[in-house]
């Protein structure tokens, strides 16, 4: 049974190389987590007071401002980070996707990349070598496997990414922004196969600020702000209250078709 | 199918630390298992380093052929020691020393340099050790074949070095310094991460441990000269634990009298060098992704 637990989980940054500090940088801005000023070496509480409860079948969206801790969050859920205070439980096989260019090597071609990374999520070479043609045909890349990840372009690299993490069935998919640089052909390839997953298995949370692909994919919403939940609940209303309008009014007919108006139900299954 | 989320919240587990020894004894052994995963990852640095490059990793051996090779010629006539002798000494003391002091220069940036896999993908810190230790293996055994072909050529030559049975013990002796690889990566790894002033600082020392070490020269080229400062001399180069790593490797592979203490050194050193590690691993395991 998958499952993550938080309590009362706080993630702070040591901030080894800023010695000193104004105190006009001190004073809250509207991004970023808040910096404590009386140690020593500063610190960024990057993430404060997080209590979350996920299981099977949560497909959370994350909504929130730049540097509200989404993505501290998706790593502390990933398990990348231990809480500093509080504490987390992971269970389940975690695969995440974060910022694309980083964790693949571009010298290398796609395969031995895909290998590695297969590797890294827990898979053997074997079980990675025998999903290399899905995995190629589903990325669309074909040849291009062959040269080294330098020559792709970062949609290219979006797709492999995709493609490794989706194919090994992982029970926790945790997909930071930034998977937006690919085309809508491939975009709707990337919907229909997550969807599956999540059906399929455990937990999906997405950190995005395209409300359509957050609609499409999710039925709960968390609100961070400034390091801390604001708001956990169905995603339509988060969103409303995220966006102060309702993101559902507006969609065209066929858009709407795809998701669930109601935003609290798994929709997917009459929907689609 | 039901979207519960905060419904029925299971109570919160006893505050559990993320130091303790169970947790950084788990991080090892985790990573262990990992095998196929560094090894792979091992294997792919080297292959790296030498793409595109017509005879790849032969380059490895070549390069340290050639430097073992000037060296001894030029040590070898300073210290009026025939080659026959020399050679052997100065070249396999320089594979295993290439092998310690990458563990060491490497080592402190272990983490340092896998900054993007270790923010991008979980994995047990292990995992980053193991992965150098293996690739300095992989560079050593590329290396070591200098000390076969070196077999051959004085064999050829009529000068055979005089190994014997007991070269067997070298085997054991390289266990044991691959084993003390992984705690040295960890140590200075974890240090290195938190103080960056590190890396530099053991980088200078160990160019200077170089030539403090028994390697371009040797005690037996002092021994029959009669000097009263080789008691001194002996007892500075106790004090070196380097030199013992290097003896228990190197002295049996060249048919040099091989002595125990070495053996107790070297221990010695592993079992303090591992209980620092594991203080470090467990104090500090959960804070290096915070601080790369």
């Amino acid at each position: 049974m998958v499952s993550i637990d938080v309590w009362n989980a706080a993630v702070d940054f040591p901030i080894f190389d800023a010695k000193s500090r104004s105190l006009k940088k001190a004073v809250l801005g509207k991004a970023g987590g808040k910096i404590g000023t009386d140690q020593k070496v500063p610190i960024i509480e990057a993430l404060h007071d997080i209590d979350l409860h996920l299981e099977h079948g949560d497909r959370l969206a994350l909504v929130g401002h730049n540097g509200a801790g989404k993505s501290t969050l998706l790593r502390l859920l990933a398990g990348i980070y231990e809480p500093t205070r509080g504490s987390a439980r992971v269970i389940g096989k975690v695969a995440p996707v974060f910022d694309l260019g980083v964790g693949m090597d571009p010298e290398i071609s796609g395969y031995e990349n895909i290998v590695i990374r297969g590797l890294f999520l827990g898979m053997t070479r074997k079980e990675m070598e025998k999903r290399m043609d899905e995995i190629a045909e589903f990325t669309e890349l074909g040849d291009y496997l062959d040269m080294p990840l330098r020559t792709y372009s970062t949609g290219m690299r979006v797709r492999l990414a995709i493609g490794v993490v989706t194919s090994i069935d992982p029970e926790i998919l945790v997909l930071d922004e930034g998977i937006g640089a690919v085309d809508a052909d491939f975009l709707e390839k990337v919907r229909d196969r997550l969807k599956d997953l999540v059906k399929r298995s455990g937990i999906l949370i997405f950190a995005s600020h395209s409300d359509e692909f957050l609609m499409e994919l999710c039925n709960t919403g968390l609100w961070m702000d400034k390091g801390s939940i604001r708001q956990h609940g169905p995603l339509r209303e988060v969103l409303t209250a995220y966006k102060g309008k309702d993101p559902f009014e507006n969609l065209s007919p066929a858009t709407l078709a795809k998701v669930d108006p109601a935003g609290a139900t798994i929709g997917s299954e009459e929907s689609s | 199918m039901q979207a519960t989320s905060t419904i029925e919240k299971t109570p919160p587990p006893p505050e559990t630390s993320s130091r303790t020894w169970r947790k950084a004894v788990h991080d090892l052994v985790e990573g262990a298992k990992q095998r196929e995963l560094w090894a792979h990852l091992g294997w792919q640095d080297i292959k790296q380093r030498y793409r595109r490059s017509v005879i790849g990793p032969l380059w490895i051996t070549i390069s340290m052929g050639v430097m073992v090779t000037g060296l001894g010629i030029l040590y070898g006539s300073l210290f009026g020691t025939e080659l026959s002798k020399k050679l052997p000494h100065l070249a396999v003391g320089f594979i295993i020393w290439e092998f310690i002091r990458n563990c060491i220069t490497e080592g402190t940036e272990v983490f340092i340099k896998n900054e993007g896999l270790m923010k991008q993908l979980p994995a047990p810190l292990s995992v980053h050790i193991y992965r150098l230790v293996w690739r300095q293996t992989l560079f050593f055994v590329h290396n070591l074949v200098i000390y076969f072909l070196l077999l051959i050529i004085f064999a050829l030559a009529g000068e055979p070095i005089p190994v014997s049975w007991t070269a067997i013990v070298a085997i054991p002796a390289l266990l044991l310094i691959m084993i003390n690889g992984i705690w040295v990566t960890t140590l200075f790894g974890v240090i290195a991460t938190r103080f960056r002033d590190i890396p530099p600082v053991i980088q200078s020392l160990m160019t200077m441990a170089l030539f403090m070490s028994p390697i371009t020269w040797g005690l037996f080229e002092f021994e029959n000269k009669n000097d009263e400062q080789a008691a001194f001399r002996s007892a500075f180069l106790d004090l070196n634990p380097l030199s013992h790593y290097i003896a228990i490797f190197r002295d049996p592979l060249i048919g040099f009298p091989q002595h125990l203490y070495h053996w107790y050194w070297v221990l010695g050193c592993t079992v303090v060098g591992y209980g620092l590690a594991a203080i470090v691993l467990r104090n500090y395991r959960a804070r290096v992704p915070y601080w790369v």
